[in-house]
């Protein structure tokens, strides 16, 4: 018996279904990753071949798009604009081609400075509240214990969307319409039952001798949790963080719905960019790619935590 | 060092009674074994004295202090855990160090002090290491680092060998003990083996059901089981059990089984009961063609120099350990011989041995 026709082991593919799973992945990621390229390729196009048909998939950058993106300009006669002089600027030059100045900066930054402070700020209370609550459902005996994690669950059973006007109503009494803490409480509130059922299930699975040694040790209860219980809950608060952020940040109806200026996060912003003659195509594929980056940055930093979160309890340690 | 005192210990959770009244006192520097089957009471016992279960009744007392209702982290006992807690998200080292760095201790004492017990402990090597990748063994090694590096008042044990192959428990056995002579801390060590409570103990404490059922060094539980229970839980084989006539009065030095008469140590109180159980171990059994009960051989094992007769009487099935120049074979009948001077009369009724000049010896052992 030769050592290759017992060389099987259940664990491990043989070689030729490996390039097919690996075919099928890579094609699976080649048409997911269709819309990123155009949004990415639009970005970087001229409002005229953004909007071309057929389609170009060849063209000349421009970086047109983005500076439409972070300026406001209005358009000039010939005589104005050479009556101010050499431009100063590489996109002051760009803006002039089209017989514009910038007269100022777009919105899209304070939009965006929301939509970080709201994303992260609701992301970082639903994780924190969500751990203290998970360690104490895990740990202590709550007098009906399994109704309020239920009840806590069926807060996700509806579309957050079905009470939109309810909490319209209630926001525009509480004085909370439009402002970056309503909607840091109203994102909280949405991610706070995900967050407490999915790190209930991390510290779950924390043995309490680790607890009780620490106390034994002298420890009080709540050093306890946070030199040993909080430490060995890192991947599953990134795992939870990173679910929190993405429907923080990507979050479009409420937003719509509940602010207009102060507060507004970029996704209802993004859309509506105007330049001449519509919608400023180039300018909203470039703010859409933009956006992006944050939640990209995220994921990438914490990709190997999130991978243990994941699996955590799939496989024992 | 201290001397732990339990009195009237009870734990009740909620209907299930999981201690029922113990008491005990574990001396200063003695190595005290519990042990009994799972669910006997005495982990819940352990946590008590440790403070990680509050009990519904009693006094726990360490050094003459009351310290039944007081936190864990104040009462300065160390406890090593059955799958030992080490935490894994730091180093050898820091696990170690991890009772030192609480207290304010200067960073210069708490290294000094880390590294004697890793050398105490030959850990010195993995001190920098994680705690994820090591040996079983050396888990072990860490987990005591971790307890005897604050000199706390007493060591508490869970089952710390319970997660070892057979032949590391061996030898961490042995370590255990030489550690124990070396620091000379009051330990309490809890276990479902028997040898392993054997070869280590001091004194063992042998807990059924929730109930202390007798406390004494190793040979005395061995060779003066105070219970059936006792008797049969301590040594391998366990001592065979054969149905006798009761009613005895005081002073009986002979008991009837099947016909046979059968030697025994005089007793010393009466025995009501309509019948008896006779205990004896299977090393004080002999075969011999003269011996007063029969029975027919039903198997044997070799065990080296040993063999076990396995023989089958009209009063129950009993097992002789023999040495190799007995032949006997199987579906052969033999007559057995039983020491008078070492078997133990139980009351079927109350579970107890009946008082004997067996148990007036107790103290030269």
């Amino acid at each position: 018996m030769s050592a290759r026709s017992t060389a099987y082991s259940v664990g491990e593919s043989s070689t030729w279904t490996k390039w097919i799973a690996a075919v099928l992945v890579i094609g699976y990621a080649l048409v997911a990753m269709i819309p990123l390229v155009w949004i990415g390729m639009t970005g970087f196009k001229s409002p005229p071949d953004s909007i071309a048909y057929p389609p170009k998939v060849f063209f000349e950058p421009t970086l047109e798009g983005y500076v439409n993106l972070f300026t406001t300009r209005s358009r000039q006669t010939d005589e104005y604009i050479e009556s101010l002089g050499p431009p100063e600027t590489w996109y002051d030059e760009l803006v002039r081609e089209r017989n514009m100045v910038i007269t100022g900066p777009s919105r899209f930054a304070d939009r965006y400075k929301n939509s970080i402070v709201i994303g992260f700020g609701s992301t970082f209370l639903a994780v924190f509240l969500g751990t203290l609550a998970a360690y104490g459902f895990s740990r202590f005996k709550v007098p009906l214990k399994d109704d309020l994690l239920f009840f806590i669950l069926s807060t996700r059973m509806m579309p957050p969307i079905a009470v939109a006007i309810p909490i319209f109503l209630m926001y525009r009494e509480l004085g909370l319409s439009d402002t970056a803490l309503g909607m840091i409480l109203l994102y909280t509130a949405v991610n706070l039952s995900l967050a407490v059922w999915l790190l209930k299930g991390f510290v779950d699975e924390i043995p309490r001798e680790y607890e009780e040694a620490a106390v034994v040790d002298g420890y009080t209860r709540f050093q306890a949790f946070y030199k040993v219980v909080l430490p060995q809950m890192r991947s599953g608060i990134a795992a939870t963080a990173i679910f929190c952020l993405i429907f923080a940040w990507n979050e479009y109806a409420f937003a719509l719905l509940l602010t207009s200026g102060e507060a507004q996060t970029a996704p209802p912003f993004i859309p509506i960019i105007i330049g001449e003659g519509g919608l400023d195509w180039p300018a909203v594929a470039a703010g859409t790619t933009v956006f992006l980056l944050p939640v990209v940055i995220f994921t990438v930093l914490l990709r190997n935590q999130l991978l243990r979160g994941i699996t955590f309890g799939a496989i024992r340690k | 060092m201290a001397e732990i005192r339990v009195e009237n210990l009870k734990k009740n959770f909620d209907d299930f009674v999981a201690v029922h009244d113990s008491s005990f006192t574990v001396e200063d520097g003695e190595f005290f074994v519990m042990l009994g089957p799972s669910g006997c009471g005495k982990t819940t016992t352990l946590r008590m004295i440790a403070g990680l279960e509050m009990p519904t009744e009693g006094k726990i007392l360490l050094d003459g202090e009351d310290v039944t209702f007081n936190r864990g982290s104040e009462r300065d006992i160390a406890f090593v855990f059955q799958l030992f807690a080490l935490y894994p998200h730091m180093s050898v080292r820091r696990n170690i160090s991890f009772p030192l760095r609480i207290g304010g201790m200067p960073r210069r004492e708490v290294r000094e002090r880390t590294e004697e017990v890793a050398r105490l402990l030959q850990i010195e090597h993995l001190l920098d290491r994680g705690v994820g990748g090591l040996a079983a063994g050396d888990r072990q090694r860490v987990a005591l680092g971790r307890a005897i590096v604050r000199r706390a008042k007493a060591f508490l044990m869970d089952e710390p060998l319970g997660a070892l192959d057979a032949e590391f428990r061996d030898r961490m056995c042995e370590e255990l003990r030489l550690l124990h002579n070396r620091i000379g801390a009051t330990t309490v060590y809890v276990t479902h083996d028997q040898i392993e409570a054997m070869s280590m103990a001091d004194r063992i404490c042998i807990m059924n059901q929730g109930e202390v059922l007798q406390i004494g060094p190793p040979l005395e539980v061995y060779e003066r089981p105070a219970t059936k229970f006792v008797a049969g839980f301590i040594g391998s084989p366990a001592m065979n059990f054969l149905r006798a006539m009761g009613k005895l009065p005081a002073g009986a030095t002979e008991v009837g089984i099947n016909g046979a008469t059968i030697a025994m140590p005089e007793t010393r109180e009466p025995l009501t009961a309509d019948e008896a159980v006779l205990g004896a171990r299977p090393e004080h059994i002999r075969i011999s063609d003269d011996g007063p009960l029969r029975g027919r051989v039903f198997g044997v094992e070799y065990m080296g120099a040993r063999q076990l007769i396995t023989v089958d009487t009209e009063a129950g099935r009993l097992r002789v350990r023999a040495p190799n120049t007995v032949k006997v074979a199987y579906g052969e009948t033999v007559g057995l011989t039983f020491d008078a001077e070492r078997v133990v009369l139980f009351d079927p009724e109350s579970d107890r041995a009946v008082a004997s000049t067996l148990f007036e010896e107790a103290g030269h052992g």
